[in-house]
């Protein structure tokens, strides 16, 4: 997710968007990335350390964005 | 001098860097993204497009091609390395500036000719300008606002690592008018808008974006 400080034009343009459809009461829309990684076998701490890394380095920008990590089975 | 200028899948101004390179009195040398190899060159240009389509962040996967690994590890040693759109985004991506490029306030591409103030001279890219000289390039992006937290930005502030600013018009809420930037030691400069499109007259806005190619034997041999 962009951070909280960081503009984030695209969840603008969502919630002016909103009102035209007739939803009313939004106060304001952040729009952010998902990403599913699939793996073979149990995900174990090791493997979720790298997730961790993965998403530091590729998958968000750390400078702009915020991240999460789940596992689901 | 030998000037590399990296092509990545969807780069967009290669040629034409290569072309301002050469007519700014240096030798153009084509770099390609999958080579780690940099030819010997003395300076590179990351030149602007669209590479690898802008997929996950622009910049974002550019910043692990072969060739970046070299191209960082030459920064690191001093080399003179110039960002240009795309290129600056890569620049951002690489840690090899500070800030990030979001995309543009108003949400729409701007293609425009746009009046800068630089601001600082004193790199190998910018030296042939005068100190506060104001010139008119072409910029044309659609995630050119340059944000940084505020500690970030009142550092590059303080330290002089604005290199370029915006004049009459903000045209993609960069913080700060920010135009271009620099690193702490000032051999990596990042510019949003396009010198590359001003250096001949037959097109573009004019030869205001000449001084970007003519800095380096300037800089290099003072």
């Amino acid at each position: 997710m962009p951070k909280p400080e960081i503009l984030d034009p695209q969840g603008k343009a969502v919630l002016g968007a909103l009102p035209r459809l007739g939803f009313a009461g939004v106060a304001d829309v952040r729009q952010g990335k998902r990403f599913e990684l699939e793996f073979e076998g149990e995900v174990t701490p090791a493997v979720l350390a790298e997730v961790e890394q993965m998403a530091e380095t590729l998958l968000s920008n750390p400078v702009i964005e915020n991240y999460v990590v789940s596992v689901e089975q | 001098m030998k000037v590399g200028v990296v092509t990545f899948p969807g780069s967009l101004d290669d040629v034409d860097a290569q072309r301002a390179v050469r007519i700014g009195g240096n030798e153009a040398v084509a770099l390609w993204h999958a080579d780690a190899d940099l030819r010997g060159v003395d300076a590179v240009v990351l030149p602007g497009g669209f590479s690898y389509g802008d997929y996950l962040r622009c910049g974002a996967i550019s910043r692990f091609a072969p060739v970046m690994t070299e191209v960082v590890r030459a920064a690191g040693a001093g080399m003179p390395v110039l960002g240009i759109c795309n290129g600056f985004q890569i620049l951002c991506e690489s840690h090899l500036l500070p800030g990030a490029l979001i995309r543009n306030d108003h949400r729409k591409f701007v293609c425009r000719d746009q009046k800068l103030r630089i601001e600082n001279n004193r790199t190998p890219w910018t030296s042939s300008y005068d100190q506060g000289a104001e010139i008119t390039i072409v910029l044309k992006n659609g995630e050119g606002g340059f944000v940084a937290d505020a500690e970030t930005l009142a550092r590059i502030e303080g330290e002089g690592q604005v290199v370029a600013r915006y004049l009459e018009v903000n045209p993609n809420g960069s913080l700060n008018d920010i135009a271009g930037i620099t690193n702490e030691r000032g051999n990596v400069v990042g510019l949003m808008p396009h010198p590359e499109h001003a250096v001949e007259e037959l097109t573009g806005s004019g030869v205001d974006g000449l001084g970007f190619f003519t800095s380096l034997a300037a800089a290099t041999f003072a």
